[in-house]
């Protein structure tokens, strides 16, 4: 403690204080800006101002004030001059997608002079039906926002109905399936990976000094050639006329080449592959540190191998295993290039739906619900981790 | 009993050489086809050929990925190293309530999903005008890589015997001097590793470089992603092979300066 003086740490921290400032700026207020898009619902608010100020004091039954009309004729008047009619057809269609087509038809029917008009509710009725009636009323009174559950409920399948109560949403179960097929692919790949290190670090551990270091390379080696290109090899292997099915079919095992790609399967392959090399190292710190000769004590003293397996050398390694497979764990939440080259369309993992709807379907709403669920679910396990293993050995060395 | 331990020990053997044979199988099995005088990804070769590297060397669109991706590498290189570097050193000097926590925020970026961190710094970016810009592409990679260096940094101080700087200081150096000349050269090493690591996290990043680049601002991985989901041919192979490479380099000479380092420790003692 005597090193650690005020002073001393004062300037210590003046010295941290620039790599603060930068991952504030550049990843935790990035980061804290996608939790808030999460809850944020401000895009039918900033194309139909008067209308969502008019209906703040509507109950949500019936039909809506007089003076919503006029609004509602206002700002989709303005909303074709300035062509944001788009924006706010998309909010209201999430609602209920067969009200998209009420905004964009009406900002097309309104007439092009609106100065003179008298009954602002029989102008928009003119322009199409349905302002008669109170859905479409609904979907906006529902969509205005300014914040919202509506994103972080669509990413569980869920939404509210006029009265304000939770429903299924009607696109069969889609992101729960979604999530759940995340957590047991993740699982999975774990399992597998911890299954296949234990032996592994187990060689890693024991090998002679030279073995041993000619060993760390080759797993090294993998854990430093990028993701992209291990995906690339495995789908190029596996592959109908792949190395794989013709060394299969060559060996006569197999008469008709396997699917092993765009399906669960070359997910599993290649995820284990990638992640392996993180199980085995933390095993590996494990083994190093155990005295050699325990397992010869036990056994002189009269334990088999499999009761000195579970009795001596499991409860010692026990820690590094848990380590390991949280590790692989948290890791496996987030690839998003493996399943996207190695899977098929029921394959992709919550990843995928993330980039999915901020680049194609451009929900970034959406995007941002799914990124809170699964930031929040990695922050968890993280911190869990660090409690594990220490923060001092976060690093993978 | 004996021979049932012996069974046992065999079979794990057997599993561990297969895994290793797994690991690095298929790094090496697809470089040959990168070599294929043929344009089928499968053996046998069509006979050996340099001509798919050749392709990728006439393509403008690849030299634009390579000249981005070095830039980005380099750019991202010598703003995470001094950045991480300083936060080490502020880090093993100081001892405050909420270090650990700190420690493991700055940590971070290495845990948190890529797909969440680009996807949160391009909603971030693109009001600001940084989507589509190597800029952008820097500073998202600088806070990618920089946990690297805050590691290896971290590493080579926790090895390093304070008493040294007191040694320096008793003899009446001055404490910028005695961090020039007792100091630097024991963490050089570690500040090197972290600048090979910065380099490849960010050589090797294309889930960020999706998001934020535009045609103009693409990336080698970017570039060989595109070629794998739309016209996977041997030109791909290469590009791999380069970057497998390029992996091999950096983690031989990481290889050789952890070497140096801990004889150099051992020295010291």
């Amino acid at each position: 403690m005597s090193v650690f003086s005020f002073k001393r740490s004062i300037g210590g921290l003046l010295l941290v204080l620039p790599l603060v400032l930068f991952l504030g700026l550049v990843f935790f207020a990035p980061l804290a800006g996608m939790l808030g898009l999460s809850i944020l619902d401000k895009e039918l608010r900033e194309v139909l101002p008067r209308t969502v100020a008019t209906l703040e004091h509507w109950d949500g039954g019936g039909t809506p004030p007089d003076s919503a009309y006029e609004a509602v004729v206002r700002d989709l008047f303005d909303a074709r001059q300035t062509k944001t009619a788009g924006m706010a057809a998309r909010r209201v269609g999430y609602h209920d997608n067969g009200l998209r087509s009420v905004i964009t038809g009406t900002a097309r029917a309104l007439p092009k002079n609106i100065s003179g008009v008298a009954d602002w509710k029989e102008t928009l009725v003119a322009a199409d039906q349905s302002w008669a009636s109170s859905g479409i009323w609904q979907a906006i009174y529902r969509s205005s926002g300014p914040v919202s559950d509506f994103f972080l409920l669509s990413a569980i399948d869920l939404r509210r109905d006029a009265t304000g109560a939770m429903h299924r949403a009607n696109n069969e179960g889609l992101y729960v399936n979604v999530l759940l097929r995340t957590f047991v692919i993740a699982l999975t790949v774990t399992l597998i990976c911890l299954l296949l290190a234990l032996p592994t670090a187990e060689l890693l551990a024991s090998a002679g000094a030279t073995a041993s270091s000619l060993l760390m390379l080759v797993l090294l080696l993998p854990l430093w050639t990028s993701v992209l290109v291990r995906s690339a090899a495995w789908l190029v292997i596996l592959q109908t006329n792949g190395v794989v099915n013709q060394a299969l079919m060559k060996l006569q095992l197999i008469a008709e080449p396997l699917a092993l790609v765009y399906n669960r399967t070359g997910v599993l392959i290649a995820l284990t592959h990638i992640l392996l090399p993180y199980a085995v190292l933390p095993l590996y710190g494990v083994m190093k540190s155990l005295p050699k000769n325990q397992m010869l004590a036990a056994s002189s003293l009269g334990a088999g191998p499999v009761e000195a397996f579970f009795r001596i050398y499991l409860p010692q390694i026990a820690p590094g295993v848990s380590a390991a497979g949280l590790l692989v764990f948290i890791l496996a939440l987030g690839y998003y290039i493996t399943p996207l080259l190695l899977g098929g369309a029921g394959d992709q993992l919550l990843p995928f739906y993330i980039a999915y709807n901020t680049t194609q379907s451009i929900n970034w709403g959406l995007a941002s619900a799914l990124g809170s669920i699964l930031l929040v679910a990695t922050v968890l396990l993280y911190f869990a981790y660090v409690r594990l293993v220490g923060v001092e050995r976060i690093g993978l060395g | 009993m004996v021979s049932a331990g012996r069974k046992w020990k065999l079979a794990s053997r057997m599993i561990a050489i297969l895994v290793f044979v797994f690991l690095i199988g298929p790094i090496f099995a697809i470089i040959p086809l990168s070599f294929n005088g043929g344009s089928i990804l499968a053996y046998p070769l069509d006979g050996l050929s340099l001509k798919w590297y050749a392709k990728v060397l006439d393509t403008p669109r690849w030299w634009t990925a390579i000249s981005n991706s070095v830039l980005v590498g380099t750019a991202t290189v010598a703003l995470a190293t001094p950045l991480g570097t300083l936060a080490a050193l502020g880090l093993s000097r100081s001892n405050f309530i909420g270090k650990a926590l700190l420690t493991a925020l700055l940590m971070s970026p290495m845990i948190v999903p890529t797909i969440i961190t680009a996807v949160g710094i391009y909603f971030y970016f693109a009001p600001l005008g940084l989507a589509n810009t190597l800029t952008g592409l820097v500073l998202a990679h600088t806070a990618l890589a920089v946990p690297f260096v805050l590691v290896t940094v971290s590493a080579a101080l926790s090895k390093f015997d304070r008493t040294l700087l007191r040694a320096g200081a008793s003899l009446g150096a001055a404490p910028l001097s005695t961090f020039r000349r007792v100091t630097m050269p024991i963490i050089m090493p570690g500040i090197a590793s972290g600048a090979i690591f910065a380099f490849t996290t960010s050589f090797d990043e294309v889930v960020v470089a999706i998001m934020l680049t535009g045609p103009a601002q693409r990336t080698l991985p970017r570039e060989l992603l595109s070629g794998t989901r739309e016209n996977l041919d041997p030109t791909v192979m290469a590009v791999a092979t380069v970057l497998i490479a390029v992996s091999a380099v950096l983690l031989l000479l990481l290889t050789l300066i952890q070497h140096k380092a801990r004889k150099l420790t051992q020295k010291q003692r």
